[in-house]
C-alpha cells in the first residue's frame, strides 16, 4: 500500500481528500525517497497504532466474550477474546429480571420522546431566532446562551424539580434539558444560512410561521437536525444520574444505565457472592452478569456507530458557532 | 428601540412569532432561572419548613463553616488536581495523537484507527467504570497480568484500594475514552495547513521531526489555545461521574471532589445551604479561572474567547 502511493501523485491515490490524508501531502510530490530517520519513525508510529488500538478494543472484545462465558469458569481467569466455556445462560438471566425489562423500557422510551420532542422544539426556537424581523431575538438569544455558562447547580435545580413535582416522575427525564443552548447555536447558525427567499415566497402565498417551520425549513436543515439528534439521543441513552437522584423510589422509572450501575456495585461483593455460589447449582455470577447487561447496553450504540460517527464529525465542522 | 415610532406596529407585524417565543421564555425561567434564586440558601440558616423568604439571614456564615471543614479543603484539593491533571493530558494527548494519525502512512490502517479511537466516546460512563473495574482486577486484571508477565511487579496490585494511584487511574481512563474524539479537532486543524508549506520544506531537506515541530504545531497554535481557555473554564467541572463511581471507603480522601461534597453534604445530609454554598463556590473559582485564562490570552496577543 505505502509502496503504491508512493509512486502516484496526490490527487489519483486519494479519491477526496478528507481531513486524514494531510499526511499524504507531505509524502507524495517531491520527496519521494525515504530517508532513514523517516523508516525509524513510520515503524514506530505503526507499533503505536497498533498498541493503541488493541489497548482501546481489548477491553471491549474481552467483556463479550466474559459475556458469552460460563460465571464460574470465567472467575478462574484467562478468558480473552473467546469464551471457554459458552453459555448464553447470562443473557437468559439478565433479559429474565423483571427490573431489567422496566429498565429497557424506560431507556427506550426516554431516548425517543426526549430526542424527538427536544429536536423539534428546539429547532424551533432556533428558527424564531434566525427570523431577521424578529424584535426579541438579540435578548431571547442571550436568555439561552447565559444558560451555557451559568447554572443554579446540583442543590437549587434539585428543590426547583422536586417543588414541579417532577421526582419519581418520567417528565424529568425529557424537560430539564429539552432545548440546548449549543444545540440552538448549530441549528440557528444553519438556518442563517439558508436564503431568506424560501420563507418570503411562502409567506406572501399566505403560510403562517407554524407552516414554513414544519414544511419548509425543518426539512432542509435536515442534516444538521441529525447531527443534533444524534448527540441527543446518546446522551439520553447514557444518563443515569437522574434516574439515580430523582427516581430512585419508583422501579418502573429505572434506566439501564442505573441497574448497570447497581449490578457495578454489587461487583465489589463478588468474593462473597461468588463463594456462595460454589454451594448452589447457579453458573452466573456478578461479574458474568454485569458483562451481558453491559453488552445489551451498548448495543444500541454500536449499531448505531456508523451514523454516529459520520453525524457526529459533520457535526463538529459545522461549529463555527458564534454568538 | 422603544422610541421608535413604528414600533407598536412592528410588534402587531409579528404576533405570531411574539406568541411563538412565549413558551421558550416560560420555560427557560423555569428551568434554568428559578434555580439561581436559589443561591440565597448560601446566605441563609435555611430551613425547607421556613422557606426561602423567611428562612434567618447569616451573611457568609455557611462560607466560613465550608473554609473551616477540612473535607471540604480536600475536596477542593482532589478537584483542583485532578482537573489539572486531566487538563494537562486532555490537552497534549489529543495533539501528539492526532499528528501522529496524520502521519501515519497507511490509508486503511488510518481509517480503521480513527474508526476504533472515537468508539468509546460513545459508552456511557458507568460502562467505563465497569471496564476499569475488569481491567484493573486483583484476580484477573489484564493490567496485572500483563505487570506480572513482564516481571515488573511481583504480585497482584489492589488498584482501587490504593490512595496513590487513584488520580492517575481517572486520568488514563479519561484519556482512554475521549483522546480519539478530542483528537477530530486538530486533525481538522492540521488539514487547513497549506501543504505548500510541507513541500517547501521537504526542498529544503527538513525531516519528518522537524517538519512536525516546524509547521504542524504552529499551525495547530490558535486552535489549542481556543480549546486551552475553554477547558481551563471547565477545570472544576470534571470531578463528578468517574471519581463517584471509582471511588470507595479505601481512597474517599483523594476521591472526592466538590460535587460528591455537594451531593453528600446537601442531597445526602439534607443540608441544603452547605450544599448551595460550596456549590456557588466552585461557579465562582470556574468564572474567574476563564477570565484569567483569556485574559492572558488577549495579553499575548492571541485569540480570546470574547
Amino acid at each position: 500500500m505505502a509502496e503504491l502511493t508512493k509512486t502516484l501523485p496526490a490527487h489519483q491515490t486519494g479519491k477526496q481528500r478528507k481531513s486524514e490524508d494531510i499526511g499524504a501531502n507531505t509524502k507524495h510530490g517531491i520527496m519521494s525517497r525515504r530517508s532513514k530517520g523517516d523508516m525509524v519513525f513510520d515503524t514506530l508510529n505503526t507499533i503505536f497504532m497498533v498498541i493503541f488500538s488493541i489497548v482501546i478494543l481489548y477491553p471491549l472484545l474481552n467483556m463479550v466474550a466474559v459475556s458469552f462465558n460460563d460465571g464460574l469458569d470465567a472467575l478462574k481467569g484467562g478468558i480473552t477474546l473467546v469464551p471457554r466455556v459458552f453459555t448464553l445462560k447470562n443473557y437468559q438471566t439478565v433479559l429474565g429480571k423483571q427490573s431489567m425489562f422496566a429498565a429497557a423500557r424506560t431507556s427506550v422510551l426516554r431516548t425517543v420522546i426526549g430526542t424527538v420532542t427536544s429536536t423539534m422544539v428546539t429547532a424551533l426556537l432556533a428558527y424564531i431566532l434566525s427570523r431577521k424581523e424578529f424584535l426579541f431575538k438579540k435578548q431571547l438569544s442571550l436568555l439561552y446562551v447565559v444558560t451555557m455558562y451559568v447554572s443554579g447547580g446540583l442543590i437549587p435545580i434539585f428543590i426547583v424539580y422536586k417543588n414541579l413535582g417532577l421526582t419519581n416522575n418520567f417528565l424529568v427525564y425529557i424537560l430539564p434539558g429539552m432545548v440546548p443552548a449549543f444545540s440552538m447555536l448549530v441549528l440557528r447558525t444553519y438556518m442563517n444560512g439558508l436564503p431568506d427567499s424560501l420563507a418570503e415566497s411562502a409567506m406572501i402565498d399566505g403560510a403562517g410561521h407554524m407552516t414554513i417551520f414544519i414544511k419548509i425549513i425543518f426539512p432542509l436543515c435536515m442534516p444538521v437536525i441529525a447531527t443534533v439528534a444524534l448527540f441527543t439521543a446518546v446522551g439520553q441513552w447514557n444518563s443515569w444520574f437522574d434516574a439515580m437522584l430523582y427516581n430512585k423510589m419508583d422501579d418502573d422509572l429505572t434506566t439501564l444505565q442505573y441497574e448497570l450501575m447497581k449490578l457495578l456495585s454489587s461487583v465489589t461483593n463478588q468474593k462473597t457472592t461468588a463463594e456462595s455460589a460454589q454451594h448452589s447449582t447457579a453458573t452466573v455470577t456478578p461479574t458474568s452478569i454485569r458483562a451481558a447487561a453491559t453488552v445489551i447496553t451498548s448495543l444500541p450504540i454500536i449499531i448505531l456507530y456508523p451514523f454516529l460517527q459520520r453525524y457526529f464529525v459533520a457535526g463538529l465542522t459545522i461549529g463555527g458557532v458564534k454568538e | 428601540m422603544f422610541k421608535d415610532p413604528d414600533f407598536a406596529k412592528k410588534l402587531k407585524n409579528q404576533k405570531s412569532l411574539l406568541l411563538l417565543s412565549i413558551p421558550f421564555v416560560v420555560y427557560v425561567i423555569i428551568f434554568n432561572y428559578a434555580p439561581l434564586v436559589g443561591w440565597l440558601m448560601a446566605f441563609q440558616r435555611y430551613k425547607p419548613r421556613d422557606g426561602l423568604f423567611h428562612s434567618e439571614f447569616i451573611g457568609l456564615e455557611n462560607f466560613r463553616f465550608l473554609f473551616r471543614n477540612e473535607d471540604f479543603i480536600l475536596c477542593v484539593r482532589n478537584t483542583l488536581a485532578m482537573g489539572i491533571i486531566n487538563l494537562f493530558l486532555g490537552t497534549v494527548c489529543p495533539i501528539i495523537f492526532a499528528i501522529l494519525l496524520s502521519e501515519f502512512r497507511f490509508n486503511m490502517g488510518k481509517k480503521f484507527v480513527q474508526t476504533i479511537s472515537y468508539l468509546p466516546h460513545f459508552l456511557s460512563m458507568i460502562i467505563l467504570t465497569g471496564i476499569v473495574f475488569d481491567v484493573l482486577s486483583m484476580e484477573n486484571g489484564t493490567i496485572n497480568k500483563v505487570l506480572m508477565a513482564t516481571g515488573l511487579i511481583d504480585k497482584p496490585v489492589q488498584w482501587l484500594a490504593e490512595p496513590k494511584y487513584f488520580w492517575w487511574i481517572v486520568a488514563f481512563a479519561t484519556r482512554w475514552k475521549e483522546t480519539g474524539w478530542d483528537s477530530i479537532i486538530y486533525l481538522a486543524a492540521i488539514t487547513s495547513i497549506n501543504p505548500d508549506l510541507y513541500e517547501a520544506a521537504s526542498i529544503d531537506g527538513a525531516g519528518r521531526m522537524r517538519r512536525i515541530w516546524h509547521i504542524t504545531l504552529p499551525g495547530l497554535k490558535p486552535t489549542i489555545l481556543i480549546l486551552l481557555i475553554m477547558n481551563v473554564g471547565n477545570v472544576l467541572n470534571v470531578g463528578f461521574e468517574l471519581q463517584y463511581l471509582l471511588g470507595n471507603d479505601l481512597v474517599k480522601s483523594v476521591s472526592e471532589t466538590i460535587d460528591i461534597y455537594v451531593l453528600n453534604y446537601g442531597i445526602g445530609k439534607g443540608n441544603y445551604a452547605i450544599g448551595t454554598a460550596a456549590g456557588i463556590f466552585k461557579s465562582l473559582v470556574s468564572i474567574i479561572l476563564i477570565v484569567i485564562a483569556n485574559t492572558s490570552a488577549k495579553a499575548m496577543g492571541e485569540e480570546s474567547l470574547y
